[in-house]
Order: structure tokens, then sequence, then C-alpha cells
């Protein structure tokens, strides 16, 4: 264990701990960003009336919505001198969600990215390939960081060029891979398709560190079984911190939150009403030691149940199931991010097409495919297939550089989107994730 | 002198061709000839019509996305390499075809094709001056338009 101390705290001692430095958080986000304070007021919360764990129901939520409104530093609790790292997720430029750092809040990420490491049985001698791609994107830097943290080499890769993933694998002697789980599995299938000859088992791969998109069960045990991997989920967001928000541990049953940095509550999504441990619902997050970018009460949107079941592991750390599910219409596909609204916007750029539109996102092999379906009219219809076929390039190119996803477009009849009662499917999503 | 041709959005799946062809067929429109050019999604159906204008409107009162362009019909001679020849002459020109078909039927011992051109203007007085005889819509058609 990396933090033995606080990994093994006993529930009570912990509870103590989260409440001092509830106080503390709350006190720091009312004091320095306008806000929360006006938020607070509004609801006749003073941070003064936070006595124990159960007032925190009394504060009100902290939403994605919020963040887009303070675009993009609107929500920093300190001077900008003090930052020394933004986050931002994917997004246009109305939509992006930035989260900032001070050094002290790298630190803590390095350290609940080193821990989650350590968990699944990382050590210094490890040689680790972090193929997350660096970036505004959490992935890379935070693997990164807590690998370093940790003591392991880090091959510093980022995401992307399979050929050479799979020889630095080989030359380099790599035991432990970071990436989403779906690019995991594209490794996999390009080794069947394209290198017969290069034995995964003859290499030193033994760790697969996998997050940022939710994956099932069955795909754990397909990449197992295809890399001989222990395949291992490492969860978390980037209005928290990044990964590393929690982690599985050896026996791969649930995830371990690192109560001591995030205070979690499960409330019910339609009603706001905090749920006991152990029901399923909504989680939510309170950041307790965050300076740059405190979070209070946000509203993940990600679908899960708490517990505590004595793991033998021997972590006393709560824990959260594999997340599975929204409780929003956000899909996250190959570990981007994506909202349909946004999806709407970049059709709406396109002269002359109508918000008749249909996302299919699936899961062909081991990848992400989505496919979005527009109808065509007679604005844009054209006798000449050069030039139809401009304008899918045009708008799969859109999609591209605005959202960062590669979309397959494909042109129907018009009325061929089901409208039921009005209202268009927007998104139908056959990955069978829960 | 230029010929209407009415053109229609079809996706390439079982039975999408045939509804666009019911439509025509209740409203009693004669298909001249026609050509479908294809994706693995969809297909552009063109088709010379006896009526292009009604076609337009009943495809588009029955949601099926259509559009009319004009087009050439022009008269080759029914000999082996004529094509070419007129090709070769276009090309020198410098008139960039778009896409062409023919005519099942023969015209006074020629056959017709239709030639969609980047720039029909252009093509037209080009091909006048070089001597191609241009059919006329009423001698494609027919009277009844």
């Amino acid at each position: 264990m990396f933090n033995k101390e606080i990994e093994t705290m006993p529930e009570k001692k912990m509870k103590e701990l989260q409440l001092e430095r509830l106080k503390w958080s709350v006190r720091h986000a009312y004091d320095n960003v306008p806000f929360y304070k006006k938020k607070f007021d509004e609801a006749g919360f003073h941070p003064d009336q936070l006595k124990s764990l159960d007032d925190m129901r009394r504060i009100p939520f902290l939403t994605k919505q919020d963040m887009r409104d303070h675009y993009p530093y609107g929500l920093f609790a300190v001077p900008l001198s003090k930052v020394v790292r933004v986050h931002a997720s994917s997004g246009t430029t109305g939509n992006a969600t930035v989260v900032g750092y001070t050094k002290n809040d790298i630190e803590v990420f390095s350290e609940v990215v080193a821990r989650s490491l350590a968990s699944y049985g990382v050590t210094e001698k490890d040689i680790i390939q972090v193929a997350y791609g660096y970036g505004l994107f959490t992935g890379g830097l935070g693997l990164h960081y807590g690998s370093e943290k940790l003591g392991a080499l880090t091959v510093p890769i980022s995401g992307g060029n399979t050929p050479r993933q799979l020889m630095l694998i080989k030359d380099f002697g790599t035991t432990v891979i970071a990436c989403t789980p779906s690019y995991a599995l594209n490794i996999a299938d390009y080794i069947e398709k394209n290198m017969p000859d290069f034995k995964i088992e003859e290499t030193r791969l033994r760790i697969g560190v996998f997050g940022a998109e939710p994956w099932t069960e069955a795909m754990r045990q397909e990449i197992e079984k295809r890399l001989k991997i222990d395949a291992y989920d490492i969860y978390g967001l980037s209005e928290v911190i990044g990964p590393g928000v929690s982690c599985e541990c050896s026996e791969k049953s649930g995830l371990h939150v690192f109560e001591d940095h995030f205070y979690v509550e499960i409330i019910d999504p339609e009603t706001g009403e905090v749920l006991p441990e152990g029901e399923k619902g909504e989680i939510v997050y309170t950041s307790l030691t965050k300076e740059a970018f405190p979070g209070i009460r946000y509203r993940s949107r990600d679908i899960t149940r708490l517990y505590h079941d004595s793991c033998k592991c021997g972590r006393t750390l709560v824990k959260m199931e594999k997340v599975t599910g929204r409780s929003d219409d956000m899909l996250i596909i190959r570990g981007v991010n994506v909202f349909p609204s946004q999806v709407e916007a970049v059709l709406m750029e396109v002269p002359g097409i109508e918000p008749h539109y249909q996302i299919i996102v699936d899961r062909k092999g081991s990848m992400d495919d989505i496919e979005v379906m527009v109808e065509v009219n007679e604005k844009v219809f054209s006798d000449e297939i050069k030039v139809l076929n401009n304008l899918t390039k045009h708008i799969t190119d859109r999609f591209r550089s605005i959202l960062g996803i590669s979309a397959k477009i494909t042109l129907v009849e018009p009325q061929t989107i089901p409208r039921s009662e009005g209202k268009a499917v927007r998104v139908i999503d056959r990955r069978k994730l829960s | 002198m230029n010929v209407t041709q009415l053109s229609a959005f079809v996706a390439n799946k079982p039975g999408h061709l045939q509804r666009v062809l019911k439509v025509l067929a209740d409203e009693n429109i004669n298909i001249i000839t026609l050509t479908i050019a294809e994706t693995s999604d969809f297909g552009i159906l063109r088709m010379i019509v006896n009526d292009p204008e009604k076609g337009y409107r009943v495809l588009k009162e029955n949601n099926i996305t259509c559009s009319t362009t004009d087009v050439l019909a022009i008269e080759i001679d029914d000999r082996p390499g004529s094509l070419y020849k007129a090709l070769d002459a276009f090309a020198k020109m410098n008139l960039n075809i778009e896409y062409m078909y023919a005519f099942t039927e023969k015209r006074e011992g020629k056959a017709v094709m239709i030639f969609r051109f980047e720039d029909i203007e252009a093509a037209k007085k080009a091909l006048i001056d070089s001597g191609y005889n241009i059919v006329r819509k009423i001698d494609i058609i027919g009277e009844n338009k």
C-alpha cells in the first residue's frame, strides 16, 4: 500500500478527518469563489453551520453547467499565480469545463494515482507505458505524475500509433500499460491482424490500468485473456481531479474511493435526496483538500452504489461499484465525453442541415463506433455524388476538430429517423454496458 | 434545348428504390431512361421522365428528397469509336463531364447520350460550334410537356 495509514484508517477516524477537512474546504470555496458565496447565501447556508457530515445535504449542488457558465477561471479559489496547471474537458469552446491545480493539488493528484497503481501491485520496479493521450485530458499527465511519484520507470508514449506501442512494449520491457480499455482491445486486434508472430506472452507485460470510459466485466475478461495481463479499473473525472478518485484493488470487485481527499454521497438523481449507503444512485463529490478548484457537491451524473465490505486487500476505504450508467445523456466514446447537444451544434453549423439526426454508438470488435445519421433535404441534396461526399467529409472534419471524435456520417432519407411523440430518439447506444 | 433531369436521393437498402418508382408509377409518369450512382449508404437516382416538373412535385409531396438539373442530350454516331471521338473532342474543348448515361433506343440510326457537364452553357456553345447535334427536349420527352 502506498499510504497504509490512510488506506486502512478505521471508518470512524476517517469520518472525523473528513469533517475536519470539509469544514476547511467549504469555507475555502465560500470565502474565495463568489459563485459559492452567492449560492450558499441564497440557500441560507453558512460554512459555520457545518457541524457534522449530515449537514452536507444542506449545501446546494454544483453542476457541469455551473462550470461552463464560469469558463474559464470563474470557479478558481486562488490567484492564477498560484495555479500551475489546467486541464479541460472536450467540447466546443463554450462548453468546455476548465479545472486548475496548485502545486499542492498536483501533489495530491500524483499521490492518488500512485496509490491506485500500488493497489494493482505496481511497484518502482515496473516500467509503465502511459498510452493515454497527453494534453488537456487528465489521463496522460495524471498517470505520468502518479507513476513517477511511485518511482516507476515512466514511458510517456501517449495514445495511438499501435505498432510503436507494441515495439516499445517489446524493446523497453514494459510491464504495465495504461490506456482506455477499448484501446487495449484495439491493440489485441492489431496483433491478431497484422503481427501474427508477435507473442504477447513473451513480453514482460503483466498489468493493465484502464479507465476514462465505462467498461464491463466481459471486457475485462476479454482483455485479460487476449493480452495475458491483469486488468484493473481506475476511475476519475477532471471536475474532481482526474484519474485516481477511486481504484480497484487485487480483489477486482468495486473501487476504493480515496476518502481523505474526496467526500462522496449517493443521491436520487430525480429528487436530489441523499440515499443511505448501499443504495444505487448518482454519485456526488466534494473535494476535501483541493486549493485551486474546490468542488462542493459536484453532481457527476455517474450512477453507482457505495458500500463497505471489509475488503480482503485490507483497505477500509469505502467502495463504489464500477460505473456503467449515467443520469444524463452524456456519451463516453473512446474516452471522449460527448453530449448529443454538441453533436447537434456541429450539425447546425452546416448550412442547410436540419436538426434531424440520430447518434448510434456501438462497440464493434474493440473500439467504440459512433455513427451520426443525418437526413438529406433538398437544400443539401445534389445530383452529383461528389457534392454529397464533400458534405459528409466536411461534417466528419468538423466532428474531429471540434469534438475530437471520428464519427461516421451517414446520409439518410427524410423521415428515416424515428420521431416518437414529436420528439426524435437522439441516441441509440448498443454497447450494452450495464 | 436543355433536357431536365429529375434526381432523387435513395437509401441503399431493399425496397427504397421501389418506393420512389411506385410514386412515379401511381402518378403515371413515364421514365424514358435512368441511371443510378451508388455509394455504400445511398444512391442518386437520375431520370429523364416525360414530365419532370410533375415528377419533382409528386416526389416532394411524398417526402423524397429530389432536385431537377439541366443536362444535354447529344447525338452520337452508332459506330465503334464514335463515343471515344466525341469524348476526345470534349476533352480538347476542356469540357468536364460530371457523368453520362445512354438511351436504350436509337434515334434515326444514332445513339443518344445524356451528358452532365460542369458548365452546361460553355458545353452547349462548344458542341454546336463543332457540329454535334443536341437533341431538343421535345424530341426526348414527347409532346405533353
